[in-house]
């Protein structure tokens, strides 16, 4: 594959589509596929093939606002139909300005796509995920091609730490740095790993990634592993997502095809060959040292750090680990430079970031914004408010090792610093909104419960804190606990965080600090009252006042 | 397993292999892939019953996923899983008597965007109601 041939497919593809009358974009990623995008476009390409329209149907990836699905674009009218079924697919195709299939409209022109401003999202809902050349067609390979022929690995380092990226998988280490020790550190065999164990209840972004633009997180990975050296590669995603795992295939055996992937690329010495492994449903395995045992066909266990991975992982080899956001953000460093990066963002969290907007909020679905934009931005203008006339409480980030977010902080911007302040994570990206409906000591309970069935079991203070915690939580929603209860859970707390031996343990115990630092009081009526307040507990009292 | 080059760390692979063809892991087939992987029957165990996905009871005709992480919980997956316990009369990671219906839980299925969801014999059902889902459900039984 040389810049010539790339460029040629490119024209090739994007010619075919100037010629296009009409074309009727479906979402066929997963959260319109669950409610039923995929009878509606082959409803739709029925009736095109009946009435012989002018018009091609095709399947795209998420557009983002997935609760109003099944989605549909249209092409180059721009007019996008939410909540479309198979019932309507007559009418879209035949009779688009009637009053049926106007009701169907939705506005673009609302702040939810307004806001965005889109990167690592950039042809998600744009293009056929399962065809590379409509991703060489929007400018796919492109940065691969350039770095292959033009650039010496330490310069693609260089750039990416001049962009100023962190890990998108929540821990924020910088991933010049991490590109840099990996390629700095002896040795013949190195490894690359995407984590695509994307584990957080409550967070699909990395699935909507893989599902919409799978070629950009293998051009990520093959960059990566120009720079920093190594010839192999994994994907290691959940097996709870198959459409992901299906996508991630077909890319791999086309870019292959194209010569993108496999030994010279480009016609170059350099050889990079990637292999999808799946995931067997362990949270613990989205820890790095522990992921690593899964993909060595072990026990998803942790070790303890250092070694890192970038000395000692993969077959005590150097190892590559980043999320598959991180990896998506490459190709766009390299096609606009990192200086270009380095300008979104705030000081020390650059670039933009995908979330995963869920919970009691009108617009639920999966949104990019730059970082150091506002929760009150996300939460209200985005993502549209609280609906039903309910009052917002808390947002929850991070998953089961971030914590809630009272509203006295809705106007703090967003990043990797600030969340921490206030005693949460920026985490992978999944944004969960609670109303007043939600009980704050039931959700803590809720996470620990999901701590203790995760935790792998192999240092103490996770295996029996975690269980400990989940009991003494149960006993206040219960309402048989006592003040000294929640003593000891405090206790507790400061225990598994400081001497679990990963990630897991060390912050399991947040979702009980931030809710106990915010919502203290909810604790104590538990206990002392033995009330709750939001109705979700059976804490004895409550049924009273319902009698 | 000859696709992996009998390579021991393709034993994740493999069991997933064997549980898609045969519904679950049993005696037999992990003694068979541990065998042929060179790996020690205690290895094989160990991860088969690690891993969540990997399950070692043949699970019933129909299957019946809640999803509960935390969006789907908001949005009352608690109900749901009551309800569907209720209907089926077993408890969550149980088959029923006659073999009919298993009923299982998720820890996130990614599908928070059309919470609660639900995936029924593998179809993936989203914005659920207890209405719905006992439904869904009715013939499972008599069948």
């Amino acid at each position: 594959m040389t810049p010539e041939e790339l460029e040629q497919i490119a024209i090739e593809t994007r010619d075919k589509r100037k010629n296009l009358v009409r074309e009727l974009n479906v979402c066929t990623a997963a959260g319109c596929l669950s409610l039923r995008s995929d009878s509606l476009k082959a409803a739709l390409e029925e009736e095109v093939k009946k009435t012989g329209a002018t018009c091609r149907v095709r399947g795209v990836g998420c557009m983002g606002l997935c609760s109003q699905g099944p989605l549909v674009a249209e092409h180059p009218t721009g007019v996008m139909y939410s909540k479309a079924s198979s019932a309507d697919a007559a009418e879209i195709v035949g009779n688009p300005r009637g009053p049926a299939v106007q009701k169907l409209v939705c506005s673009k022109q609302q702040p939810f796509f307004e806001r965005q401003s889109f990167l690592v999202l950039e042809n998600s809902g744009q293009i056929d995920p399962e065809k590379i050349e409509e991703y060489i067609a929007v400018g796919g390979y492109q940065s691969l091609v350039t770095a292959l022929t033009e650039k010496q690995p330490n310069e693609i380092v260089q750039e990416v730490s001049k962009s100023g990226l962190r890990g998108r998988g929540g821990a924020g280490y910088p991933t010049g740095l991490k590109w840099g020790t990996v390629a700095k550190t002896a040795g013949t065999t190195k490894y690359l790993i995407c984590n695509a164990d994307e584990g957080d209840p409550g967070a699909f972004m990395d699935r909507s990634v893989l599902e919409s633009d799978p070629h950009r997180v293998l051009e990520g990975m093959i960059i990566a592993g120009y720079a920093v050296g190594a010839s192999r590669g994994f994907v290691y995603v959940r097996a709870e997502y198959p459409l992901a795992v299906k996508r991630l295939g077909i890319a791999i055996r086309d870019a292959r095809k194209l010569g993108l992937l496999g030994s010279q690329i480009c016609n170059t010495k350099f050889s990079f060959d990637l292999e999808v492994r799946i995931g067997g449903g362990a949270f613990v395995c989205g820890e790095e040292t522990a992921l690593i045992a899964s993909i060595e066909g072990r026990r998803g266990t942790p070790r303890p750090r250092p070694p890192y991975p970038a000395q000692s992982g993969l077959w005590e080899m150097p190892t590559l680990i980043n999320n598959v956001e991180t990896y998506a953000c490459i190709p766009s460093i390299l096609r606009t430079g990192g200086d270009r990066f380095a300008n979104i963002g705030t000081k020390k969290s650059k670039g933009t970031k995908v979330f995963a907007l869920t919970g009691r909020v009108r617009n639920v679905g999966l949104i990019e914004v730059p970082m150091g934009v506002t929760l009150r931005q996300i939460i209200f203008e985005i993502g549209g408010g609280v609906p039903e006339g309910r009052k917002f409480k808390a947002v929850q980030t991070g998953g089961p090792s971030g914590g809630c977010i009272p509203e006295q902080f809705l106007d703090l911007p967003v990043d990797y610093e600030s969340l921490k302040e206030v005693g949460s994570i920026m985490g992978s990206g999944g944004m969960i909104v609670m109303d007043d409906g939600a009980c704050m000591v039931n959700v803590a309970r809720y996470f620990m419960e999901f701590c203790m069935s995760e935790s792998c079991g192999k240092c103490i203070p996770c295996r029996a804190g975690t269980a400990q915690m989940y009991e003494l939580l149960t006993r206040i929603t219960t309402g048989i606990a006592t003040m000294r209860d929640l003593e000891l859970l405090e206790e507790l707390c400061e225990m598994v965080s400081s001497t679990s031996l990963c990630g897991l343990g060390q912050s399991a115990p947040n979702p009980v600090i931030s809710t106990l630092r915010y919502f203290r009081e909810e604790y104590i009526e538990h206990i002392e009252e033995k009330r709750c307040k939001a109705g979700v507990c059976e804490c004895g009292v409550k049924q009273e006042v319902m009698a | 397993m000859r696709r992996h080059g009998f390579a021991r760390d393709a034993l994740i692979e493999t069991l997933h292999t064997v549980q898609e063809s045969f519904g679950c892991l049993d005696k037999e087939s992990l003694n068979f892939v541990a065998a042929s992987l060179r790996v020690p029957l205690s290895h094989a165990y160990g991860v088969a019953t690690f891993y969540h996905f990997f399950t070692m009871k043949p699970p019933g005709a129909h299957t019946c996923l809640i999803c509960m992480g935390t969006a789907c919980y908001i949005k009352g997956a608690g109900n749901l899983l009551n309800e569907a316990e209720a209907q089926l009369q077993i408890k969550a990671g149980e088959t029923t008597a006659d073999r009919q219906a298993s009923l299982i839980t998720a820890r996130c299925i990614g599908s928070c965007s059309v919470a609660p969801a639900v995936v029924l014999d593998g179809e993936m059902v989203g914005n659920m109601d207890g209405v719905l889902l006992r439904r869904k459900m009715e013939g499972w039984k008599s069948s």
